[in-house]
C-alpha cells in the first residue's frame, strides 16, 4: 500500500480510520482531564497512552505522516507521565492542543480525503520541551526505578509496549533524552514501517467482535422504510375497518393483519433501538470543555455526571448537543463563582456542575445544574419591565419560578445588562426555540446562593409518534400524544363547561382553571366553517395538552382516534408557521399536519404564562368579584330564572283579578298609570285569581311588569353565563346557587313591552360576530344594569370596576372593539385610564366612550382631549347604543 | 443563464396560468399530475394552496395565480400540477392547463419587456414570440421563492 494514496482501496479504510479516530481522541480528550485530576491513576494513563497509540500507529499504517507525527510527540511526553514525570496543567494543555490539532486535520481529511499540507512544528517543539522537561521534574528517577505502589504492575508492561510500540522514528535524540532536544529540530518520518505493531495495537484496543460498524445513513434509509410500512399498515387497517364497519367482515384478511401489525411494531422498535445512542455521547465534550472554561476563567469546577446510559434517537442526540454545550458554558461562565467568591460565601472553592439525565415517559430529562450564585430574581424583574415583557403589577403578581421563565423570552437575553450581571441570558431563548423545534421544553428553577437548574425534557424519537387526530371545522390535526394529557367533553349535559372570565375562556377542571384556546380561532378559520365550533353552544371536546409548563385547554369539534404517525418534516417554506410541527400522511392517503403544542400554546397570548398561572390564582379574588345579587324566581318550566337584583325595581304582589287585557296586551293598573304585563316566560300563565307576582322594572319613567309564578330568593352569586342561549328572552344558563338557572334578558322583555323601548339592531347569533365592549365603571350597580343592555343591544361585554383592571386585560392582550368608561372614578378616573391604553399598543386605536353624570361643555371638552371619541350621559341608554353603534357597527366583519 | 448561442435549442412545457402561455425548463419539471386532496395549511402565505401526498412524499403546491396576483380560478375548475423539486423539497405548480412541449431556439429568448408587471417581471426569465402569442418562461427557482408579499391576513 502506497503511503499517502487517497484513493481506491484506501477509501474504505480511510473511512473507517477516521470515525474510529474520531471517537478515540473524544475519549482521549475525556480521559486526560480525569488524569489531570487523578495523576496517580495509572490506569487512566494507560488508556490514554493505548489511545493515542492507536492513533498513531494507524496514521504511519494509512501514511499519514503530519498526524503520525503529531500524534507521537504527544505520545512521547505521555511515556514521561507513565515514568513518573509530573503531569502539570500546562503540559496536559499541551497534549490537549495537540489533539485538537490532531482534529483539525482529521476534519480536513475527511472532508478532501488527503492529509492537509502544513508543518506542526511549532506544537511538536513544545510537546518535545515539555517531554525534555518533565524528566526533571519532582520524580528525578525514571519511571521503573521508583517504589511501585500496588496495582502498579502493569507500568513495566505499558512501558515495554510503549517502547515496542514505536512508531515512527524520530530523530533519536528526540526520544528520553533529557535537555539537550530542547532545540527544535526538523522531524524526519518514516511512517510505513510500523504497520505490524499498529495492527496489534488495533485488534487489541477493539472490544469483542459482538459489534458492527453501520453507516448512519443506512440506518436512516431503514428507518425511512419502516416508515412507510407503518404507513401502508395503517392504510390497509383503515381499509379493512371500513370494509368491517360496512358490514363486509374479512376474516382471511384480518388475522394476516393482525400478524402484520405486530411484526412492523416490532421492526419498528428494533430500527428505533439501532438508532438510539447514550446521551452520553451528547456531552463526551464537555469536561474538556469544563476543564477549558475554568482554566480560562480562573474557577475551579467539577462536572457530576449522571445516567450518561440514557438512550436518544441520535436524530434528537444531534439536535440537542449544542443547546447543551451552550448551558454548561453558561453554569462555568455565569452561574459558578470564582473560588475567592465561593470561600467568602462559605461554600467549598471548587463549584459543581451537575450533568443528569434520565428517562420519564416518553422523555428523557436532561437537568443541567451548578452551586452556584443562582439567578438574580430582582434583575430580571427589572430587565423584564424595562423590555415591556410584563407591567410592574403583573411582575408584582408573579411567583418567582413565573419570574425567572423571562429568561427564555426573545430578546430579553441580547441585551449585554443581565448577562453581565445576572448571568444565563446569553441566547436562552435560541436555547429555548432549539429544544421546543424538537418538541420538548425547558424550564429552569434557581435559588439565590445555592445556585440554579436547567431541566430539559425532550422526546426520545422523533421520526414515528402515537398522536391523536381531531377534526375542527372540518379539517383534521393530529397532536402529539405525548403533549396530551386528557380529554375532555363539554356541553352536551355534561358535568364540564367552559366559563369565562373577561374575555378569556376558561375551563373548571378539577381544582385547576385551564386556559382555552380555540383551535378553529386560532387556524383562522372561518366561523361558518366551525361546523359544531359555535362558542358555548353546542358540544366540544377540550383536548387538554401540556407544552412546557403550560397546560391548557385546546377545544376542538371531534376527536377521531390515536395512530401511530409518520413526522415528516413541513415544507421550508411553511416552517415558520409555529403551530405545526410537521406534516403526515393518513391511512387513506391525505395529508394532515401536526400541530406542535408549544406553538398552539403561543395562541394563549404574549403573557400567557402569566395569564395561565394567574387564571388560577386570581378566579377566587374574580369570582368575589363578580358577585353580584340575583332574583331567582320560577316562570315556567322546571328550572329556576334569574335576572340581577338591581335592575329589578320593585317586587308587587298584585290580585290577578286587576289584570286588563287590550288588543292582546295585558296591563295593570299601577301607581297612576296603566302598567304593560309581560309573561316572563312563553308558558307562564298569568293567574286568573288570588295573589300573582310580578317584577317591576323602571326605566325612564316607563314601568313593565314580568309575570312569573312565584319569587324563589335573592342569591349572591357570579352571574356567569356558560352557556349562551339563542332562545329569545334569555341570555344563558348559569349555574346559581349550585342550581343551573336560566338569566333573563331583561331588555328583550321591555322590549315586548315597549316596541321602541331600545332601537335594537338585528342581533348577530354568532358571538365572534358580536362587537366586544370593555365597560369601566366603579359602581357595581351600573355595571349590572349596563351589562345586560348591552348583551341585548348585540355586543360581548367585559365589565371592570376600575381603570387597572381595564389596563390590565389590555396587557394581558385582550382586545376590545370599544372601551366604554366612567369618568368619576377613585384611584384612576376616565381621564387618566384614557391616557394610559392611548400608550398601549393593542387599545391606541380602540375609540373610547366617556359616560358620566356630570354634563357641561367644559366636561366634554375635556373628555375629548383626553381621547374619548364621544361622551354620553349615564342615564340616557338610547345615546348610550346609538353611540355603540356609530363606535363599532360590522368593525368585526371588516377585519 | 441565456446564452445566446444560435442553434442551442431549449425544451419548455407550456402551461396556461390564467390566459397568459408560460414556459417551464423541461429539465425542470418531473411530472404532470392531477392534484388531489390537497390539504390546506392554515396561517400560510396566500399563492400556498396546501399540502398534498404525491405517492408518498408531501407536496407543497402554489397556486400560481395567486403567485403571480391573478383573480382565483373560477370555483369548480379543475387545475393541475406541475411536480418540481426546489432545494431539496417537492413543489406542486398549480396551473389552470398544461400544453405542449414545445422546442424553441435560445436565440429567440429576449428579454422580459419593461411594460410587463413588475410582480411578473420578477417571475419571468425571458420571452419567446410565438406565432400567435407571447411565451413567457417562467423562473421557477424565483416562483418558488417566498414572494414580498407578507403573510395573508
Amino acid at each position: 500500500m502506497q503511503p499517502g494514496a487517497g484513493a481506491g482501496p484506501v477509501d474504505d479504510l480511510l473511512k473507517d480510520f477516521l470515525t474510529e479516530t474520531a471517537e478515540n481522541l473524544d475519549l482521549v480528550d475525556v480521559e486526560l482531564v480525569r488524569f489531570e485530576q487523578e495523576p496517580e491513576n495509572e490506569k487512566i494513563l494507560g488508556n490514554i497512552f493505548r489511545l493515542v497509540h492507536t492513533v498513531k500507529g494507524t496514521c504511519g499504517f494509512l501514511g499519514l505522516p503530519r498526524l503520525e507525527a503529531l500524534a507521537h510527540a504527544a505520545e512521547t511526553l505521555m511515556g514521561k507521565f507513565r515514568s513518573g514525570a509530573l503531569a502539570t496543567p500546562d503540559a496536559v494543555t499541551l497534549i490537549l492542543g495537540a489533539i485538537d490539532r490532531i482534529k483539525d486535520i482529521l476534519a480536513e481529511l475527511e472532508r478532501s480525503g488527503a492529509e492537509p499540507l502544513g508543518d506542526d512544528q511549532d506544537l511538536i517543539c513544545e510537546l518535545d520541551v515539555a517531554a525534555a522537561n518533565a524528566v526533571a521534574a519532582p520524580k528525578a528517577e525514571p519511571g521503573p526505578g521508583r517504589p511501585l505502589k500496588p496495582g502498579e504492575v502493569s507500568l513495566e508492561e505499558l512501558e515495554r509496549a510503549f517502547l515496542e510500540a514505536e512508531g515512527p522514528d524520530l530523530t533519536p535524540a528526540n526520544d528520553p533524552e533529557p535537555a539537550a532536544a530542547a532545540a527544535p529540530k526538523p522531524v524526519e518520518m518514516k511512517p510505513a514501517e510500523a504497520k505490524p505493531a499498529a495492527s496489534e495495537e488495533v485488534r487489541d484496543g477493539s472490544v469483542a467482535g459482538q459489534t458492527i460498524r453501520v453507516g448512519v445513513d443506512t440506518l436512516d434509509r431503514l428507518m425511512t422504510m419502516v416508515s412507510e410500512l407503518v404507513l401502508t399498515r395503517n392504510q390497509l387497517m383503515t381499509h379493512v375497518r371500513r370494509r368491517s364497519g360496512a358490514g363486509a367482515a374479512d376474516d382471511e384478511l384480518t388475522l394476516p393483519l393482525q400478524r402484520l401489525t405486530h411484526v412492523t411494531a416490532e421492526l419498528q422498535e428494533g430500527v428505533m433501538k439501532t438508532r438510539m445512542q447514550p446521551i452520553g455521547a451528547a456531552w463526551r465534550a464537555l469536561p474538556r470543555l469544563v476543564r477549558d472554561l475554568a482554566a480560562d476563567l480562573g474557577k475551579k469546577i467539577e462536572l457530576v455526571t449522571a445516567g450518561a446510559d440514557a438512550e436518544l434517537d441520535r436524530q434528537v442526540l444531534d439536535l440537542i448537543k449544542d443547546p447543551l454545550t451552550h448551558m454548561v458554558r453558561n453554569c462555568a461562565d455565569h452561574g459558578l463563582e470564582t473560588p475567592a467568591e465561593r470561600v467568602m460565601a462559605g461554600k467549598p472553592e471548587t463549584g459543581t456542575i451537575r450533568l443528569e439525565a434520565f428517562h420519564q415517559g416518553g422523555y428523557v430529562v436532561v437537568e443541567i445544574g451548578d452551586d452556584g450564585r443562582g439567578l438574580d430574581v430582582a434583575r430580571i424583574k427589572k430587565k423584564a419591565l424595562a423590555n415591556g415583557l410584563a407591567s410592574e403589577a403583573e411582575i408584582e403578581k408573579m411567583t418567582e419560578a413565573q419570574v425567572l421563565r423571562f429568561i427564555f423570552a426573545p430578546g430579553f437575553s441580547t441585551a449585554e445588562a443581565v448577562t453581565s450581571v445576572s448571568g444565563r441570558g446569553v441566547g436562552m431563548d435560541v436555547v429555548r426555540s432549539n429544544i421546543e423545534q424538537i418538541g420538548g421544553s425547558i424550564d429552569l428553577r434557581s435559588v439565590a446562593g445555592q445556585g440554579a437548574t436547567v431541566v430539559i425534557r425532550i422526546p426520545l424519537t422523533l421520526a414515528i409518534i402515537p398522536a391523536l387526530t381531531v377534526g375542527v371545522g372540518g379539517e383534521v390535526f393530529a397532536i402529539p400524544q405525548l403533549a396530551v394529557r386528557e380529554l375532555v367533553h363539554v356541553g352536551g349535559g355534561g358535568e364540564h363547561r367552559i366559563e369565562r372570565i373577561g374575555d378569556a375562556p376558561l375551563l373548571r377542571l378539577r381544582d385547576r382553571l385551564l386556559p382555552l384556546v380555540r383551535l378553529a380561532e386560532v387556524l383562522g378559520q372561518a366561523p361558518g366553517q366551525a361546523t359544531g365550533a359555535e362558542p358555548a353552544g353546542g358540544e366540544n371536546f377540550i383536548v387538554v395538552a401540556q407544552a412546557g409548563e403550560d397546560v391548557f385547554g385546546v377545544v376542538v369539534d371531534d376527536v377521531l382516534h390515536t395512530e401511530e404517525i409518520v413526522v415528516k418534516p413541513m415544507a421550508s417554506r411553511l416552517k415558520e408557521i409555529p403551530l405545526f410541527a410537521g406534516a403526515t400522511i393518513l391511512g387513506d392517503g391525505s395529508v394532515i399536519l401536526i400541530l406542535d403544542p408549544n406553538g398552539v400554546a403561543q395562541a394563549l397570548g404574549p403573557a400567557r404564562e402569566v395569564s395561565a398561572a394567574r387564571a388560577a390564582e386570581t378566579v377566587e379574588a374574580m369570582e368575589a368579584d363578580d358577585k353580584i345579587a340575583l332574583l331567582t324566581f320560577r316562570a315556567g318550566g322546571q328550572a329556576p330564572k334569574a335576572v340581577p337584583l338591581a335592575l329589578v325595581t320593585r317586587l308587587e304582589i298584585i290580585d290577578a283579578a286587576t289584570i286588563e287585557t287590550a288588543n292582546g296586551r295585558m296591563m295593570v293598573q299601577y301607581r297612576g298609570a296603566l302598567m304593560p304585563l309581560v309573561p316572563a316566560s312563553h308558558d307562564v300563565v298569568a293567574r286568573t285569581a288570588g295573589d300573582q307576582p310580578l317584577l317591576v322594572f323602571v326605566d325612564d319613567g316607563r314601568s313593565v311588569g314580568l309575570i312569573v309564578d312565584e319569587i324563589l330568593d335573592i342569591v349572591e352569586d357570579r352571574m356567569e353565563i356558560s352557556v349562551a342561549s339563542d332562545i329569545p328572552g334569555a341570555l344563558g344558563a348559569a349555574t346559581v346557587a349550585g342550581r343551573a338557572t336560566e338569566i333573563l334578558d331583561v331588555a328583550h322583555f321591555l322590549t315586548l313591552a315597549f316596541d321602541d323601548w331600545l332601537k335594537r339592531k338585528d342581533r348577530p347569533s354568532a358571538e365572534q360576530d358580536r362587537p366586544s365592549v370593555l365597560l369601566v365603571d366603579d359602581s357595581a350597580f351600573f355595571r349590572n344594569m349596563l351589562t345586560p343592555v348591552l348583551t341585548a343591544a348585540g355586543y360581548r361585554v367585559t365589565a371592570v370596576e376600575g381603570g387597572a383592571a381595564a389596563l390590565g386585560l389590555i396587557r394581558l392582550g385582550r382586545r376590545y372593539d370599544v372601551v366604554v368608561s366612567d369618568i368619576e372614578m377613585p384611584e384612576m378616573d376616565g381621564y387618566a385610564l384614557a391616557g394610559e391604553l392611548r400608550g398601549e399598543p393593542l387599545a391606541a386605536e380602540t375609540p373610547m366612550l366617556a359616560l358620566s353624570s356630570l354634563t357641561g361643555p367644559s366636561v366634554v371638552a375635556r373628555a375629548q382631549e383626553a381621547g374619548f371619541s364621544d361622551y354620553v350621559a349615564k342615564f340616557d341608554r338610547p345615546g348610550l347604543i346609538s353611540a355603540l353603534t356609530q363606535l363599532a357597527p360590522g368593525y368585526r366583519s371588516a377585519a | 443563464m441565456t446564452d445566446a448561442q444560435g442553434g442551442e435549442r431549449r425544451s419548455f412545457v407550456t402551461v396556461e396560468i390564467g390566459e397568459q402561455l408560460f414556459g417551464i425548463a423541461i429539465g425542470r419539471v418531473r411530472e404532470v399530475f392531477a392534484p388531489e386532496r390537497l390539504t390546506r395549511v392554515p396561517l400560510s402565505a396566500r399563492e400556498i394552496a396546501g399540502v398534498l401526498n404525491l405517492r408518498g412524499r408531501i407536496v407543497t403546491a402554489i397556486d400560481m395565480r395567486s403567485r403571480l396576483g391573478m383573480a382565483p380560478a373560477p370555483a369548480g375548475s379543475k387545475n393541475m400540477a406541475i411536480g418540481v423539486d426546489h432545494r431539496g423539497e417537492a413543489f406542486a405548480l398549480l396551473v389552470d392547463r398544461p400544453g405542449d412541449v414545445v422546442d424553441l431556439d435560445v436565440a429567440g429568448l429576449e428579454p422580459a419587456p419593461a411594460t410587463l408587471d413588475r410582480r411578473w417581471a420578477s417571475l419571468v426569465e425571458g420571452v419567446f414570440r410565438l406565432d400567435d402569442r407571447l411565451l413567457l418562461i417562467l423562473d421557477v427557482d424565483r416562483a418558488l421563492a417566498a414572494s414580498a408579499e407578507p403573510v395573508a391576513a
